[in-house]
């Protein structure tokens, strides 16, 4: 049945009306809100378009046999609130120490066993080019920033563990309980995680944001943690990756890991 | 309108069972939750009004622009700039978790689950 002029109009206005009342609410529901808020990069922050470190192993073994005490590690998971588990196999860690062949499982040169077979690898979140937890990750909890750095949104994240199951550097932990318990002290700076969440090494987001290189390059006192852009072709990471030799972990999957281990 | 005498009596019980909350708190006003406002600092990163409606949406919109977006600067309406953090800059002034958000969270019965991972002040000097 047609519909006649006289319902279509009807209609019409009462549409209008419709309208215009839901605007007149819509503005209700809102008022009081602040319009006009902006949000900036600190201009003390350090910039850059791909981050990256790179790390001298010679010496941060003189610097283990002198004492340092793994200086690196201890101030990372202070300023970060990472707890000490003694379970290995519920541990967090966002750097930790392990052997050549463990780090470079690939390299079939039995010789260089031998050469790093006391040699002092410190491992990490690889912040990769390419990142394979970021691909997998089903709430974009993990994702890539601009400068490189493959960060973690902790609010996001519902704990499936796919990122684990994706990183093949074993870079990521999960929290099988509250972390709290094995955190001894605490630096009230920066948060905790909780039970279900994964984390790992995020490069000091909040510690760049705020003018300063990571806690672990910072902490080094052989200088054996290099940080900087490689974007920059002036960047000390750049310069002595142009000079010496250096390898990356597992680079051969495709990842484009961003931590390179000086080895000559 | 049949039973009327039924009906309407039973409709009036029922309006009164579901209003009892309302009529057993009526008139009594120490219900209504106080929370401790910082003595130092009087202003906050927004207008009190703003704060109250809000806060949620504003501590929101800082995390997905401090963490998504790399951007750790705020410049509230009367143009002043903060840091964007919970615990080093809105904790600096609401020193007390109790005694600040949890008094009008209990009231409307409402549990945030902020303080699973960020460390409230109290916690924290508990905790050294």
């Amino acid at each position: 049945m047609a519909i006649k002029r006289r319902d279509f109009l009807k209609l019409t206005g009462l549409t209008l009306v419709g309208t215009a009342a839901s605007a007149a609410v819509g503005d209700l529901l809102t008022r009081g809100e602040v319009k006009a808020q902006e949000y900036a990069t600190p201009p003390e922050a350090l910039k850059g378009k791909r981050w990256a470190m790179v790390i001298d192993v010679k010496k941060c073994k003189e610097g283990q046999k002198k004492g340092c005490g793994k200086k690196c590690i201890e101030v990372c998971h202070y300023l970060h609130n990472v707890p000490s588990i003694p379970d290995k196999k519920k541990e967090i860690k966002w750097i930790w120490e392990d052997e050549f062949e463990h780090a470079f499982p690939e390299q079939t040169d039995e010789y260089l066993e031998e050469i790093f077979k006391d040699v002092p690898f410190m491992l990490l979140c690889n912040q990769c080019d390419n990142p394979p937890c970021v691909r997998v990750c089903p709430t974009k909890a993990t994702f890539k920033r601009e400068d490189g750095i493959v960060m973690m949104d902790f609010h996001r994240c519902i704990g499936c563990r796919f990122c684990m199951a994706a990183c093949p550097y074993g870079s990521r932990s999960f929290n099988w309980f509250d972390p709290r318990k094995y955190l001894k002290k605490v630096n009230p700076e920066y948060p905790t995680r909780t039970k279900g969440v994964v984390e790992k090494c995020l490069f000091c987001y909040e510690r760049l944001a705020q003018g300063k290189l990571p806690a672990c390059v910072e902490a080094c006192p052989e200088k054996a943690l290099i940080f900087g852009d490689l974007a920059d072709e002036n960047s000390e990471v750049s310069k002595i990756l142009k000079e010496r030799v250096a390898l990356r972990r597992k680079a051969e999957l495709g990842t484009g890991p961003a931590v390179f281990y000086l080895i000559d | 309108m049949y039973n009327a005498e039924k009906v309407i009596p039973f409709i009036i019980i029922l309006i009164i069972f579901f209003t009892i909350p309302m009529w057993l708190n009526f008139g009594r006003l120490e219900a209504i939750p106080q929370p401790e406002l910082p003595k130092e600092e009087k202003k906050c990163v927004e207008s009190k009004e703003y704060m109250r409606a809000y806060h949620m949406k504003l501590l929101d919109n800082w995390r997905k622009k401090a963490i998504r977006e790399n951007q750790h600067l705020y410049t509230a309406s009367n143009g002043k700039n903060y840091t964007i953090s919970l615990q080093r800059t809105c904790m600096k002034c609401h020193t007390n978790k109790e005694k600040f958000c949890d008094k009008c969270h209990n009231f409307v019965i409402t549990h945030p689950d902020c303080w699973d991972c960020h460390i409230a002040p109290e916690v924290a000097k508990k905790w050294q």
